[in-house]
């Protein structure tokens, strides 16, 4: 149940020591202890409550944990937010982009807050990157769920961030359009960005990830750096880890 | 400057998003024009009479459009978790606060430049004076100051239509009393030596209530 | 300050306050017995302000602290701060009656005191609607912050609005040296009053707190 020692001389792209997230009384984090070497994929699994949704979204800055301490590339998450969000890309469940803006708006709207420089050029780029050049300029509600997702991708990587942050990216998305997501999170910058991705599909999340994360209720029952498990292995695995819950 | 940049990309994007569909802002001119119409009827009086409660229905109208147009400043951004979209952002929370006024600004401004003209002809009293639209400025900015952040917080709460002007109202009637004042005072006559001390109370609320709501709305929308 | 000293010290104060309004000041020339009541409606009105204060002060201490003692310590003296507030209505009433016939009167104290009640009246609108506790804090603190800052110019706006001029809120003209002391003796047993309830108050939502907190690790 331990991870593979991390030699000391690998850059981090993201590590938090004794993560805290309460809300009230309830405590969804108690103390993550996580270090992603910078250019790998690291998949986060666990049940639902398990407290991922609330760890991507601190890594992404936008919760603020109640205490422990981040690093971002090196940099302290608290003090450098501003400074860090550059680096940094979410797609979360929803796809924070405005249903009465056309796909181009959107991004227009996004590359001028991110501060993109040439931001034509680079709708453009991205936009063909998810196969929308077509709908630019239809509005977002005309949009179906894979294709929004699609969009919510776009968002994220316009401004070219070093660490992908994903919670849940196959939700509601059939295979194909699955298939599509990972073929284009994995085209650009393949190497040198680092990927956190939170899900439940084992099979998929294998594929494409170095380590991996179980989570259950608030604590990291389980890490592995670079993920010698078999499909069946991890999934034997995991039920070891959650196994508790159900009692 | 970066800050003034994110600040006038959010104040466009409300635009444009409002103005494609003009659903708030249609309401809001037709509620401003029904208050105009039943005060008329509530107070059924001579022209000359008139002319003392013609600032407090001009303000009464301004003040509830108002709360209606404030209260859906912020659901653009809950829906598809936008504001949190928002808050990704390499920008100070406060930039989403000055964005997000400045564009009620604009729609209260544009729903005043259409009511006061449209009073002007109901009630046949000249409104349309400088110091009336200075007066009418400068109470506007006050409202959206303050109406602003409370909206933020109202959107988060149950029952959030109410919470607005539950909040919002009392907080801002040294905005409405100056006013509604200052209007009466230009109306009769007056020039623009008898506003001074209206428009100072005016231009202090709008100072206090820039820099406060400025200092204090992350804290609203943190999670 | 320890509940039981506190209210020892006020017990006393009141009482001496009670004795010095009703029997060692003079009646008031021109307005005869009701004029004691300015006393307690000045005193209450200080109470009310003090309170609304710490309201404020608490609230900033929350948000940078995020301590819920702060909170716990806002909202209590938010409570006080609403009653003092309505017992300013009611003795403004009072007062009123006989002096001018009117149970009400839209005259700059009142009417301030009135927008006042309402700004700490949607203090805990706010907070009835919403279930978080730590986001019920938080806006609570907000709320509790410009309703503050609020409170002079409101007192400010309204008083411009009657008379054309700012003049001192509570004195008009100089008070007689009975009169002087009787107020300040008043004004002191409110507040050790005031601090009374404080402290019960802070002490039983911690208690609630406590409880709450029980609760749910049973729940667990």
């Amino acid at each position: 149940m331990n991870s593979a020692a991390t030699s000391p001389s690998v850059p981090l792209a993201v590590e938090t020591s004794g993560l805290v997230k309460s809300f009230g009384h309830y405590t969804a984090l108690r103390g993550i202890d996580l270090k992603v070497p910078v250019g790998s994929t690291l998949a986060v699994f666990g049940p639902n409550g398990a407290g991922k949704t609330t760890l991507i979204k601190i890594l992404a800055s936008i919760m603020r944990p109640t205490s422990g301490k981040i690093l971002i590339e090196g940099l302290e998450l608290k003090d450098n937010a501003e400074r860090v969000r550059t680096r940094l890309g979410l797609v979360a469940h929803q796809s924070y982009l405005y249903g009465n803006l056309s796909a181009w708006e959107n991004l227009d709207f996004y590359a001028r807050m991110y501060g993109v420089e040439d931001r034509r050029r680079r709708i453009g780029e991205v936009l063909e990157l998810v196969n929308m050049t077509s709908r630019k300029h239809d509005r977002l509600v005309t949009f179906s769920r894979g294709m929004q997702q699609r969009m919510a991708l776009a968002r994220a990587l316009l401004h070219k961030p070093s660490i992908l942050l994903l919670d849940e990216p196959e939700t509601g998305l059939d295979q194909q359009a699955l298939g599509a997501i990972w073929d284009i999170i994995k085209s650009e910058e393949a190497g040198r960005r680092t990927i956190i991705f939170t899900s439940h599909s084992f099979e998929r999340a294998l594929a494409v990830c170095d380590g991996v994360v179980i989570l259950e209720r608030g604590r990291i029952a389980f890490k592995a750096q670079s993920c010698t498990l078999s499909l069946d292995g991890l999934k034997q695995k995991y039920q070891e880890c959650t196994a508790a819950v159900k009692q | 400057m970066k800050f003034w940049s994110r600040v006038a990309a959010i104040a466009w994007k409300d635009v444009v998003s409002e103005l494609r569909t003009r659903e708030i802002i249609f309401s809001v001119l037709v509620f401003a024009v029904l208050v105009l119409v039943i005060f008329n009827f509530a107070f059924d009086l001579a022209p000359d009479q008139m002319l003392q409660i013609v600032p407090g229905i001009l303000w009464v109208a301004f003040a509830f459009s108002g709360v209606l147009a404030l209260n859906r400043a912020f659901i653009p951004e809950k829906e598809e978790n936008c504001l949190e979209g928002l808050m990704g952002c390499p920008v100070g929370r406060e930039a989403i606060y000055v964005g997000k006024a400045l564009g009620s600004l604009f729609f209260m401004v544009l729903v005043e430049a259409v009511i006061l003209p449209v009073f002007a002809l109901l009630f046949n009293i000249a409104v349309l004076q400088l110091e009336v639209i200075v007066v009418t400025l400068l109470a506007t900015i006050g409202f959206v100051a303050v109406g602003t952040i409370f909206s933020a917080l109202a959107v988060n709460t149950r029952a959030r239509e109410m919470v607005l002007p539950i909040l919002f109202l009392p907080i801002i009637t040294p905005v409405i009393i100056s006013a509604v004042k200052a209007s009466s005072l230009v109306l009769v006559g007056s020039g623009w030596g008898g506003l001074t001390s209206w428009l100072s109370i005016l231009a202090a609320f709008d100072v206090i209530f820039l820099v406060v709501p400025f200092l204090v709305f992350p804290y609203v929308i943190e999670e | 300050m320890r509940p039981r000293i506190l209210l020892v010290l006020s017990t006393l104060l009141i009482l001496a306050a009670l004795f010095m309004v009703f029997v060692y000041v003079p009646t008031d020339a021109e307005q005869g017995n009701i004029q004691r009541i300015f006393y307690f409606h000045v005193s209450v009105a200080w109470i009310a302000f003090l309170a609304f204060f710490v309201t404020f002060v608490a609230g900033i201490a929350y948000l940078a602290k995020r301590n819920p003692f702060w909170d716990m310590v806002a909202s209590a003296s938010a409570e006080i701060g609403l009653v003092f507030t309505t017992l300013i209505l009611i003795t403004g009433s009072i007062w009123a009656r006989p002096m001018w016939g009117v149970w009400w009167t839209w005259d700059a104290r009142l009417t301030s005191s009135l927008v006042l009640w309402l700004i700490y009246l949607s203090y805990f609108i706010v907070r009835s609607y919403i279930t978080d506790e730590e986001r019920k804090a938080r806006f609570a603190a907000v709320v509790g912050i410009i309703g503050f800052v609020d409170v002079p110019i409101v007192a400010l706006a309204i008083q411009f609005s009657r008379t054309q001029h700012p003049s001192a809120l509570i004195f008009e003209g100089g008070l007689a040296g009975s009169m002087l002391v009787t107020l300040l003796v008043s004004i002191a047993a409110f507040t050790a009053l005031y601090l009374l309830f404080l402290a019960v108050r802070v002490h039983l939502k911690e208690d609630e707190s406590e409880l709450n907190s029980l609760k749910e690790a049973m729940r667990e």
